[in-house]
């Protein structure tokens, strides 16, 4: 199988599956503990803590370990919002946020808080201005952007989003669960929030940093652990895992900075073929201003499902935002907020390593799997 | 809900804005030369029904496309950017979904 969905998971790092394996015979006893076990499991944990809070620019103290990137959206968003309810109930977000932000926004809005969706360009970059002028208004209590699209990988004014929440004193919470561990992250923000198995790290590990003095309190009941922000016992071994791998992916900056220029070209190619192999082809997302990894495109008069079953019998592992894919039949709402086609719709993401033949091997078979697709459809 | 733009759909003959306004306005009063009933047909099906028969009205005529897989709303407007054609106006319709209206422009 040619997996290109690292969008979805990165495959585990080496590194993460030798601290994994270490970590299950030395740090599974509870951390909260005072025997010798647990005060190890503890060190582990804490080492974990110290090093993933080093890559987020953050002290060890703002930062918590949640079951998954989701959950520390959900924890990040409401906290936040719980924090300043005070202050106001208004809550700001860009239109193409991943769905644990705009869950989380629903839930603000059944409570009875106020949610103020920015709009995006058609190449899915919120509308920086639009955004300074929402957070401004009074009573917003705070405000979210991703540092990178999820599905059609454009980069985010973050920058310019973390000055106008300065300005007006509102919180940014940054959700950098596709560039954590890729790019270099931003500095300028109240929360943020990732996921460990977006960067090569075990699945169920998220993480959530609070910046000291901001204000937050857990929507949760109470519960003693993680700084009393996360509920329930530490996956020590998990965390030590992910820890291992955001070492191993940042350590070496200029490695890492090679890998993404030869992703980011491996991706222009995608962006270049694809259109000149395929006919009736939108390839989405800003071509220059985006993530290294991720590139989509829309294949007019195909059905989503169709092609990527197709893609899969071939031995391609893709996703798409296209309806018919989903289980809500809706269309992705990135393609939507974006006015771009939504059916058709094929995300290729590329995972650290992938070889060149591979990608060129999925350029390869594409066109005949939708030629056919459209065969079967009466289109030629 | 941010999910979906309540009420007519924005005109994708947008810019310039004055000259698109006085061309939507007219063609608004000139009724569809095509209907296609394309109710309970999911996506892509909508388009293909509609890239099939563009062709049977005149130039500058204008089809309207009933539709009410949620796709569509988005994808007739994104067909029409793609294919050079213009999107006039989306409205809901009673039975729920929307009428799609397309001026053929080649």
């Amino acid at each position: 199988m040619v997996y290109l969905d690292a969008a979805s998971t990165e495959p585990l790092h080496p590194a993460a599956r030798d601290a994994l394996l270490a970590a299950l015979d030395s740090g599974w006893a509870d951390p909260a503990r005072l025997y010798g076990a647990a005060r190890r499991a503890q060190m582990l944990l804490e080492q974990a803590r110290a090093d993933v809070a080093d890559v987020l620019g953050a002290r060890p103290d703002e930062v918590v370990f949640t079951a998954s990137g989701t959950q520390a959206v959900h924890l990040g968003v409401l906290g936040a919002l719980n924090g300043r309810r005070r202050i106001g109930r208004h809550l700001v977000i860009g239109a193409v946020e991943h769905s644990s932000v705009l869950h989380a926004a629903e839930e603000h809005e059944h409570g009875g808080g106020t949610v103020e969706v920015v709009g995006v360009s058609r190449t899915g970059e919120v509308d920086a201005e639009a955004f300074a002028e929402a957070v401004s208004r009074p009573g917003t209590a705070l405000a979210c952007l991703q540092t990178g699209n999820h599905e059609v990988g454009t980069l985010q004014p973050v920058e310019e989003a973390a000055a106008a929440c300065r300005a007006a004193g509102v919180p940014l919470l940054v959700d950098a669960a596709q560039s954590a561990g890729r790019l270099p992250l931003p500095r300028d923000w109240s929360v943020l929030t990732a996921s460990a198995h977006k960067w090569g790290g075990p699945a169920g590990v998220g993480v959530l940093a609070v910046r000291k003095g901001t204000r937050w309190r857990s929507p949760y009941p109470q519960d003693e652990r993680e700084r009393r922000r996360a509920p329930g016992f530490e996956n020590v071994p998990a965390i030590v895992a992910a820890a291992a791998a955001l070492r191993a992916r940042t350590g070496d900056a200029a490695a890492q900075a090679a890998e993404n220029a030869r992703l980011s070209a491996l991706v222009e190619r995608v962006r270049t073929e694809v259109p000149r192999l395929v006919p009736d082809v939108e390839v989405v997302g800003d071509p220059v201003r985006r993530l290294p990894h991720i590139v989509t495109f829309s294949c007019l008069y195909v059905e989503g499902e169709a092609l990527l079953t197709e893609l899969d019998r071939a031995g391609f592992a893709v996703s798409s935002g296209s309806s018919c894919t989903a289980s809500t039949l809706r269309p992705s709402h990135v393609l939507e907020a974006m006015g771009v086609l939504t059916h058709g719709n094929v995300r290729v993401s590329l995972p650290q390593g992938v070889s060149e033949g591979d990608v060129d091997r999925f350029l390869a078979a594409l066109p005949d799997i939708v030629r056919r697709i459209r065969a079967s459809l009466g289109v030629h | 809900m941010w999910r979906r733009r309540s009420g007519a759909g924005r005109s994708e003959t947008e810019e310039p804005r004055a000259e698109a306004r006085a061309e939507t306005q007219a063609v608004t009063r000139e009724p569809a030369a095509l209907t296609i009933d394309a109710l309970g047909r999911k996506c892509p099906i909508p388009i293909i029904m509609l890239a099939d028969q563009i062709n049977q009205v005149p130039m500058g005529a204008v089809v309207e496309v009933l539709a009410d897989d949620p796709a569509a709303y988005t994808d007739i407007p994104a067909w029409c950017r793609l294919k050079s054609h213009a999107h006039v106006d989306s409205a809901e319709i009673p039975q729920g979904g929307w009428a799609i209206r397309v001026r053929r422009n080649y």
